[in-house]
């Protein structure tokens, strides 16, 4: 089976086109083409007219590199949500087009469960999954008991802890994107400052604004006492207070959920070298549990995922009609 | 007016207050202060007295974030941190047009603010302390403030 995913639920516009869960066809990212120059230089791509200029082109871009038409595309899936929602519409309406124009069967999908699914592309999950999703925008422990069933366990109460490592960066004058940069830093640094640890109500929640402002809190000290700290200290120091507000919840998760057999890692966060050494820690505390962290390519926005993503659902049964519309907000399920 | 918060209670405690004075009211409240302020915190209670049942997480990533209020009526929570420099029209007039609707980092997008909206300034003290400057702007905004004893 071949479908053609579409992502625009941020910042990427992409499209991708899978074959059969595993094979990538191709797989284009607004950024990665010529249509900044096109239309005036470097703009984010916040806006959703960007996605509206980007559109068309990657669609056609994605056939071309898959060597295919749009005949051979056996269904379209596409973000529904969550994310801003006037990029997402252009996303739905592009898909509804080709889905209507060529009679192809629309798949809406939620885009954190195909973070989660993007782990198919060099993995087959073995359920019960739990799976950890961690970005810019989301930081959330979701349990699938089977394919297509999403429980979520724990999820941050304020900041991503992608937001919190941007913002820490940006209190450090590290720069942007702060996740490479605090990484980095880290590396060279021992975690030796004590920084408010997280409070979180539920269980298995997480919480990384009150760290954050820790950190702000810890640098203004230092000034108003005329004392000195050491960046890559402050910079280890964060990032393992904030990490192991993560991994302390998956200890416990996976201490109350025996069943879990496969853990999987999803999100741009991913990227970060302390947490996949932490993950390899985790192996070895868990010899029964089967860890997967995939590559940077699966993890941050792309189509790919979107339409692994929508093959699993259209297995599944699930279809959209003329009347599907980007949700903002819309709740896993 | 000034409002001088020594505590998170405190915070919440005002949160509330001005839930009372904004529930049933199409408004636009903006929001400045550097990072930690506690804006979004302050949101969280806001949101909570309205109402909403869902968790009101920060919105820097995906800028705007939609939810219920207890009445039905909806409510926006917009952050425009990444916004910084951007000359483009986002098309939030929607969210201003419509329930309550919470801008944090408003600065940015200042051009795109209702003239009638009500404006709080956070400014930091050490650990807990905030002093937070509330303004009226319009005639709505200042109705809505007068029913406030802050």
């Amino acid at each position: 089976m071949i479908v053609l995913g579409i992502e625009s639920s941020c910042d990427e516009t992409a499209v991708a086109v899978v074959k059969d869960r595993k094979e990538v066809l191709s797989s284009v990212v607004a950024s990665q083409i010529d249509v900044h120059k096109e239309f005036g230089g470097v703009v984010p791509e916040v806006a959703s007219r960007i996605h509206v200029e980007n559109i068309s082109y990657l669609i056609e871009d994605a056939l071309k590199q898959a060597h295919l038409t749009m005949n051979d595309i056996d269904a379209v899936a596409v973000t529904k949500g969550p994310g801003l929602i006037g990029c997402l519409h252009v996303g739905v309406q592009a898909a509804k087009t080709l889905a209507f124009a060529f009679h192809k069967p629309l798949v809406p999908v939620h885009h954190i469960a195909a973070h989660i699914y993007a782990n198919e592309l060099v993995t087959d999950l073995h359920y019960p999954v739990l799976a950890l999703v961690v970005s810019g925008g989301h930081t959330q422990l979701i349990y699938m008991k089977e394919e297509s069933s999403f429980e979520i366990l724990g999820q941050t109460q304020d900041d991503a802890i992608g937001e919190a490592f941007d913002k820490v960066a940006r209190v450090m004058d590290l720069g942007y994107p702060g996740g490479p940069k605090i990484d980095k830093l880290a590396k060279q640094g021992k975690n030796i400052y004590p920084l408010p640890k997280p409070k979180a109500k539920g269980k298995y929640d997480m919480s990384f604004s009150g760290l954050k402002s820790g950190v702000l809190q810890f640098t203004k000290r230092c000034a108003r006492n005329h004392e000195t700290y050491n960046d890559a200290d402050l910079a280890c120091s964060f990032q393992e207070t904030a990490l192991n507000e993560i991994f302390d919840k998956i200890r416990l998760i996976l201490d109350d959920y025996p069943d879990i057999r496969h853990f999987v890692v999803g999100g741009g966060v991913s990227a970060n070298s302390r947490l996949r050494e932490k993950v390899e820690e985790l192996k070895d505390e868990y010899p029964d549990v089967t860890f997967t962290v995939p590559p940077m390519a699966c993890c941050t926005d792309n189509a790919t995922m979107i339409a692994v993503a929508g093959t699993i659902a259209y297995e599944h049964g699930v279809r959209g009609d003329a009347s599907l519309t980007a949700d903002s907000s819309w709740e896993i399920q | 007016m000034k409002v001088e918060l020594h505590s998170l209670q405190d915070t919440q405690r005002f949160a509330e207050k001005m839930a009372d004075a904004c529930r049933g009211h199409q408004i636009v409240i903006t929001m400045d202060g550097d990072l930690g302020a506690g804006k979004t915190t302050w949101t969280q209670w806001f949101g909570k007295a309205l109402g909403i049942t869902a968790v009101i997480n920060s919105p820097t990533f995906t800028i705007l974030k939609d939810y219920t209020q207890g009445n039905g009526e909806p409510f926006h929570h917009i952050d425009a941190y990444r916004l910084e420099g951007i000359q483009q029209d986002l098309g939030f007039e929607d969210c201003f047009d419509e329930g309550i609707c919470v801008v944090e980092w408003a600065s940015y997008i200042r051009d795109q603010i209702p003239d009638d909206h009500i404006a709080m300034s956070w400014q930091e003290g050490i650990d807990e302390d905030r002093t937070v400057t509330v303004t009226a702007t319009g005639p709505t905004s200042r109705a809505i403030l007068e029913g406030t004893i802050c």
